[in-house]
């Protein structure tokens, strides 16, 4: 059957289950657009291409699926590299469908051309710049087998307007993926398995390093019964938190920069670490040299890149962890580690003390308590929380207990401010039953505020926290710690956001007392559209423990105790 | 140590940029890149030397490994291998030098492809310490010009690295330290 190269393209969407696209129109891809009208897939018209991008990135890790964002050449194509560098560092799939100028032009810095799959290379998994209508389809169903096969990632579509234009001859299942040197189903052999459990069978002191490809994996199942059947202690990186249930008893919490004390010394005393679908990213480990010194090292890693990228391992298990551990689970077994485990627990009783959970209420207003009786309120529900970079992310890390996989959503490699807000509206569209909120500091806030009316224009039920401290809090923080209190260019003059709420139609209030945290987050509950609430919290507040750059993981900088309130009671 | 990979990848547009990127992205640095057709026609190979360590080598591979366009990678710096280098040489040559530059050309077996009143141009192939050597006794007389194409190589005897065998699932990164990633 003959068709245009973007009808062809809206077909093959359609046939990759895509049933909603984020995106915004131009020049070049009108002709896409255009084909539009034919097609069941729903599209969300954002405000920014960045917010397309970060939205079928939310949408991909709440569904678990490929999310898509379209944009036309030159600056639409631009504005998606941050969203896609994101994308390419925490191993989200999503595909990019750019459009380009004439495949004639191409070279002549015609109007609105850049070299996107230029631009894109080395942040995309890989990309594409197509010039005939014949190679949309195979394209297309390449772009969506890279993108979530293997380790996950971006990749790039770039479709020059006249193969949207032209016609040929399409068929679906002539146009199959031909990919003969990408082999993303690696497994370790019988000699490989045998070091590991040689090394789990004897272990005093062992730890699970437990990572984002648990939940890209789906082995949270596989790595429960790991951990129970070997009594092995778990340990989250920030993009590992879901992945094993917070109120689990072996579950440790979050580890690294602003892991708990616990967590990093239990590491650093630790005989075996047992990394799963992690990276030994510098915010993880702290000062490689010291990195947990006794140490053997198990990597089990589906990117075979990663192996002894930063930390040296003993044993690597290169495959997907499900399959891994399936082959592991019915040879590990039952061991009495109370003492190893009561080692831990006395670790933990030093920290509880220092906890700024424990404060009285002296009416300050901390990001710690919003967190955490915003997890309180909503700890029940099938919640998603979506959270932006800086303190509040760090917070909510530590306040907010976890117990489901992708039940949050976090920029962590990239750390890319803004990114919360549309990243929660592609969640809402992925899963419209779940109850999202969007966790975002002030600054990353303005970012990306513009998709506030993409919120409104989609009639979604987006909860939105800010937690207002009018400072860029973690660059505040470092300039504390590091550099004798010189605030440059992070004291914050910010709009008043209730009033910017209400021009959009989105019902909001403010708070400043810890007593009307929980009305407000009940009042937003309740109301059937979108509620902001502007939390005013404490201004130079600060995310405790914290490993400095470059220090060893076991040396943190601990909130101090008895706790100083705030910077006027010192 | 320096490395050699010989690299087959898919003959397509764009793909050495891949290659080359990587490198820069990695903060590799090439030390030299040949690449042309094979036996097959939808498939080029590349040589590429580079400086790496042990680790950095098996890392320079993973990630070449990694991307879509590439079929087979095969680190063969510590395999027996035939490595070439082609270099062109133009020499100044006057009427009482002329004898005795072809004769140092004669010893390592180069050849003269280019004569002029006052300059030679000498084709010499073979290993870089050999171009190297002929390079030093001719520059007394003057070098002119020169290039290099950079070196292509192969393993000895008749173990192929078939890319035809595709499917062999050889990325086992520790355990074995002469497997190569291998589609």
């Amino acid at each position: 059957m003959t068709k245009t190269g973007a009808q062809i393209l809206w077909e093959c969407l359609e046939r990759e289950q895509v049933t909603t696209v984020f995106g915004y129109p131009g020049g070049a891809i009108l002709p896409a657009y255009d084909a539009l009208k034919h097609s069941k897939i729903h599209h969300v018209l954002v405000r920014h291409e960045q917010g397309a991008t970060h939205m079928a990135d939310g949408y991909a890790r709440a569904a678990g699926n490929v999310g898509v964002a379209i944009a036309t050449s030159g600056p639409g194509a631009t504005n998606m590299v941050t969203g896609i560098a994101t994308a390419m560092l925490d191993s989200s799939p999503i595909v990019c469908i750019t459009g380009q100028v004439g495949s004639k032009l191409i070279g002549s810095d015609a109007f609105q051309e850049t070299d996107i799959t230029g631009v894109t290379l080395p942040i995309t998994k890989h990309n594409y710049l197509v010039t005939h209508a014949s190679e949309v389809a195979r394209t297309i169903r390449e772009a969506f087998y890279v993108a979530r096969s293997g380790r996950p990632g971006p990749v790039l579509v770039d479709i020059t307007k006249d193969a949207q234009q032209t016609s040929c001859e399409f068929d679906w299942d002539a146009a199959k993926p031909q990919l003969p040197g990408y082999r993303p189903d690696l497994s370790p052999d019988a000699k490989e398995y045998e070091q590991a459990l040689e090394l789990i069978q004897h272990a005093k002191r062992p730890v699970i390093l437990a990572g984002h490809g648990i939940i890209v994996s789906g082995a949270m199942a596989e790595v429960r019964t790991f951990a129970e059947r070997t009594g092995i202690p778990i340990a989250l990186t920030l993009l590992g938190i879901g992945a094993f249930p917070a109120s689990h008893p072996l579950n440790l919490g979050m580890m690294g920069m602003h892991g708990e004390a616990w967590v990093n010394h239990t590491i650093q005393e630790a005989d075996l670490l047992l990394a799963f679908g992690m990276r030994f990213d510098d915010r993880v480990t702290g000062n490689l040299k010291t990195y947990a010194p006794n140490a053997k090292k198990i990597h089990v890693e589906i990117d075979p890149a990663e192996i002894n990228k930063n930390v040296k391992v003993d044993v690597a298990l290169v495959g997907d962890l499900r399959e891994v551990l399936d082959e592991l689970l019915p040879h590990v077994s039952s061991v009495d580690r109370s003492e190893w485990l009561d080692f831990i627990d006395k670790l933990k009783g030093d920290s509880a003390v220092r906890d700024i959970q424990n404060l009285p209420d002296n009416g300050h207003l901390y990001a710690a308590h919003v967190i955490n009786d915003l997890w309180r309120e909503t700890r029940d529900g099938d919640t998603i929380v979506v959270t932006d970079v800086g303190q509040h992310q760090m917070w909510e890390a530590q306040y907010y207990k976890h117990d489901r996989p992708r039940s949050l959503i976090t920029s962590g490699g990239l750390g890319t401010m803004g990114f919360a807000l549309p990243a929660a509206i592609g969640a809402k569209v992925a899963r419209p039953e779940a109850e999202v909120w969007v966790v975002v500091g002030d600054g990353g806030f303005q970012m990306t505020m513009a998709e506030l009316a993409t919120i409104v224009q989609e009639n979604l039920k987006v909860n939105i926290a800010i937690i207002n401290n009018g400072f860029l809090g973690m660059v505040r923080q470092w300039q504390e710690f590091f550099y004798e209190r010189n605030y440059q260019a992070t004291p914050l003059l910010n709009p008043d956001f209730v009033k910017v709420a209400e021009a959009y139609g989105i019902r909001s209030m403010a708070v400043t007392q810890r007593a009307e945290v929980v009305p407000a987050v009940q009042a937003a509950r309740q109301h059937d559209g979108p509620v902001l609430i502007d939390f005013k919290v404490e201004q130079e507040d600060t995310v405790y423990p914290m490993v400095a750059a470059g220090a060893s993981l076991h040396e943190m900088i601990r909130r101090p105790s008895p706790i100083v309130e705030t910077a006027a009671d010192e | 140590m320096m490395n050699t990979f010989v690299v087959y990848v898919e003959n397509k547009p764009g793909v050495l940029t891949r290659v080359a990127s990587l490198f820069r992205r990695r903060a590799f640095n090439i030390d030299s890149l040949t690449v042309g057709r094979t036996e097959k026609p939808e498939v080029s190979r590349m040589t590429i030397t580079a400086e790496a360590d042990r680790d950095q080598a098996r890392r320079i591979e993973a990630n070449l490994y990694k991307l879509v366009n590439v079929l087979l990678v095969e680190n063969i710096t510590n395999q027996p291998a035939i490595v070439r280098d082609l270099a062109m040489i133009k020499v100044a040559v006057t009427h009482e030098a002329r004898s005795h530059v072809l004769e140092l050309a004669s010893v390592f077996r180069a050849r003269v492809v280019d004569v002029a009143p006052d300059s030679l141009t000498i084709e010499i192939t073979g290993a870089e310490d050999k171009i190297d050597g002929l390079l030093e006794v001719l520059r007394p007389y003057g070098v002119l010009e020169m290039v290099r194409t950079g070196i292509v190589a192969m393993r000895r005897g008749s173990k192929s690295s078939a890319v035809a065998s595709v499917g062999n699932n050889l990325a086992h990164v520790i355990a074995d330290d002469d497997v190569s990633y291998s589609v």
